[in-house]
């Protein structure tokens, strides 16, 4: 067994080593496959925050993607096309605006899906999760404003102060930032007092109300700080493509957040990231063989789910978190 | 002396059961104070409603003078009621002292930092350590709580509890499933612990409530009977008939 540490460090070195590769063999385009697998990895960051942590089965994460997605493409739009927001706001095409807006406003629409929702539990919690994320879908398809079911095409990709954002190694570095920082952040909620007492309230809330902290209110905050960091990911999801669509809004992009885990481990450290890459190299590799390779990738995660309940992470690491 | 806890009336109905019916009982300082009744008498749901988990159907709760009746189960545990569970409740992937330290968390009042490591924290630990030290769980303190012994897992039970420094305690069988040797011990803990704390305490084990209670309540089909001192409660002949009958 290697210590997850070791592993982790492995895995940080692996992710950078092969877009710098990629940049040394002229391959910009396994640049923003890895780009990709970071962004993604982020997603899977945020979702693992509630969880991996808090037990909390959120099949409607899409919906924090999502609005993420669009808090980029609409300043973005209103700026490429000069007209302003409401209230006489205008746009905007600059990342550290949009990151900021994108953090709030999926933050604050996880605070209203986690105050509605986490007073259930169980498939229940699954369920109305995912009609949420569903009605943020059906919202997206139906607002010609912003190009419903077309999406919306940003033509130039947003800035960054000193950075030139359409050289993919430089791109590729603010996406990799952004999943360190979020990974960093993870593993300080969950050695903190906060993440003890949410791990407790996974375990047993009984518990955690036996001794005066309220689960509901530790599940809501873990709610939130894990629908901004999706959120995040979604502006930077929409900036690679340069596009948004409600796609992102999707349950199957919910769906596949949680398979990256389970491929991973869920509420290790760095599951998503495990399960990110997997699935991106699968995608892209079994992709050009044949249009099923979704199958291969069933068939890895019925594996997984089978004998490997800690995931490839547990695998080799052990099975001890 | 003013009651420490108190109920007023309580009533409860599942359906067709009727599992409390019109209780009134109190907690006085310094005393052990037994509830004591058949299987399915209503005890457990008693103590639930004390905690705050269920809400009567009428009546009311009152710790320290305070009617915590609308309160939910962290505002009285905040407001000095500690409680421990009939079957342990405990996070059982956690080691003893991280089920301790969220107890010492607990104790604080709510505020729960998001940065700083819990197990770094000196306050934190200092107050989990010395709970663990009280039940003799302190070498134990790094182990997994699901590998502890039931025994263990009930010990650490009460020093989640001590860690809260309630000014009730209420406890549902602490005894349950511990053994001659694990009972005596614990026996002559909780003997001490009724000075910091007066008990309210559910058991099913006589020797123990015989040898610790000051006062015993008899609770049968949701009612209570009776209440007195243990020979009070020894000579209740309708006690004799209902519940210790088998016994006399
Ligand atoms: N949530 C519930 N819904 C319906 N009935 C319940 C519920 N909880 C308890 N009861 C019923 O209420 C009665 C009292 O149960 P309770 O658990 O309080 O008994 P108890 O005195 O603690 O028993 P024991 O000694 O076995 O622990 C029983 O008839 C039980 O079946
Ligand atoms: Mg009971």
């Amino acid at each position: 067994m290697i210590p997850e540490r070791w592993l982790n460090a492995a895995l940080t070195l692996g992710l950078l080593a092969v877009p710098l590769w990629a940049l040394w063999a002229d391959e910009p385009f396994t640049i923003t496959l890895a780009t990709k697998v970071a962004i993604l990895a982020l997603a899977g960051v945020g979702l693992n925050i509630a969880l991996g942590i808090g037990g909390l089965v959120s099949l409607g994460h899409a919906a924090f993607f999502g609005v993420g997605g669009y808090a980029m493409g609409i300043l973005a739009h209103h700026a490429q096309t000069f007209q302003p927001m409401i209230w006489g706001l205008e746009g905007t095409k600059s990342m550290p605006i949009i990151w900021l807006t994108a953090l709030v406003s999926s933050g604050l629409a996880a605070l209203a899906i986690g105050a509605l929702t986490l007073r259930t539990s169980g498939v229940y919690f699954i369920m109305i999760t995912l009609a949420f994320g569903q009605m943020f879908y059906y919202f997206a398809i139906s607002w010609p404003a912003y190009g419903g079911e077309d999406g919306l095409s940003i033509y130039v990709r947003n800035g960054f102060p000193g950075l030139n954002t359409l050289d993919p190694i430089q791109f590729f570095a603010i996406a990799f930032t952004a999943l360190m920082l979020a990974l960093f952040l993870h593993a300080r909620l969950k050695a903190s007092p906060f993440g003890l007492a949410l791990n407790a309230a996974r375990q047993s809330p009984d518990r955690v109300e036996t001794v005066g902290l309220s689960p509901f209110r530790l599940r809501l905050l873990a709610f939130v700080i894990s629908g901004a960091i999706t959120g995040l990911a979604g502006a930077l999801f929409a900036d690679l493509n340069r596009f948004v669509s409600p796609t992102m809004f999707s349950w199957q992009l919910s769906g596949e957040l949680i398979v990256f885990l389970l491929i991973g481990g869920v509420a290790r450290l760095y599951g998503p990231v495990v399960g990110a890459a997997v699935f991106i190299f699968l995608e892209h590799h079994l992709g050009d063989i044949s249009e099923f390779w979704q199958i291969g990738l069933g068939v890895l995660l019925l594996l997984i789910v089978l004998f490997a309940r800690g995931g490839l992470i547990g695998l080799v690491a052990g099975e001890k978190r | 002396m003013n009651p420490v806890l108190e109920t007023r009336g309580i009533t409860k109905n599942f359906g067709a059961v009727e599992a409390s019916r019109g209780i009134s009982l109190d907690l006085r300082p310094g005393e052990i104070h037994a509830l004591i009744g058949p299987n399915g008498a209503g005890k457990s749901t008693l103590i639930q409603q004390i905690a705050g988990k269920l809400r009567p159907d009428a009546g009311s709760v009152h710790l320290l003078g305070e009617d915590v009746t609308a309160l939910g189960v962290a505002e009285r545990a905040r407001a000095g009621l500690g409680r421990t569970f009939q079957v342990s409740a405990l996070a059982m992937e956690d080691t003893v002292l991280q089920n301790a330290v969220l107890g010492a968390l607990g104790a604080r009042g709510g505020r729960v930092p998001l940065f700083r490591g819990a197990l770094h924290d000196a306050d934190l630990r200092a107050t989990a350590e010395a709970a663990l030290d009280r039940v003799d769980l302190l070498d134990s303190a790094d182990m997994q709580t699901a590998a502890l012994s039931h025994g263990q897992r009930r010990q650490l039970e009460v020093a989640v509890a001590l860690t809260l420094k309630p000014r009730a305690f209420v406890m549902d069988e602490p005894m349950a499933g511990l053994g001659a040797e694990g009972s005596a011990r614990l026996t002559r803990f909780l003997d001490g612990l009724r000075d910091e704390a007066p008990i309210l305490m559910v058991e099913h084990d006589m020797d123990a409530v015989f040898a610790l209670a000051d006062r015993i309540s008899v609770l049968v089909y949701g009612q209570l009977i009776a209440t007195g001192t243990r020979d009070e409660i020894r000579a209740n002949p309708d006690v004799r008939a209902a519940y210790l009958g088998e016994d006399a």
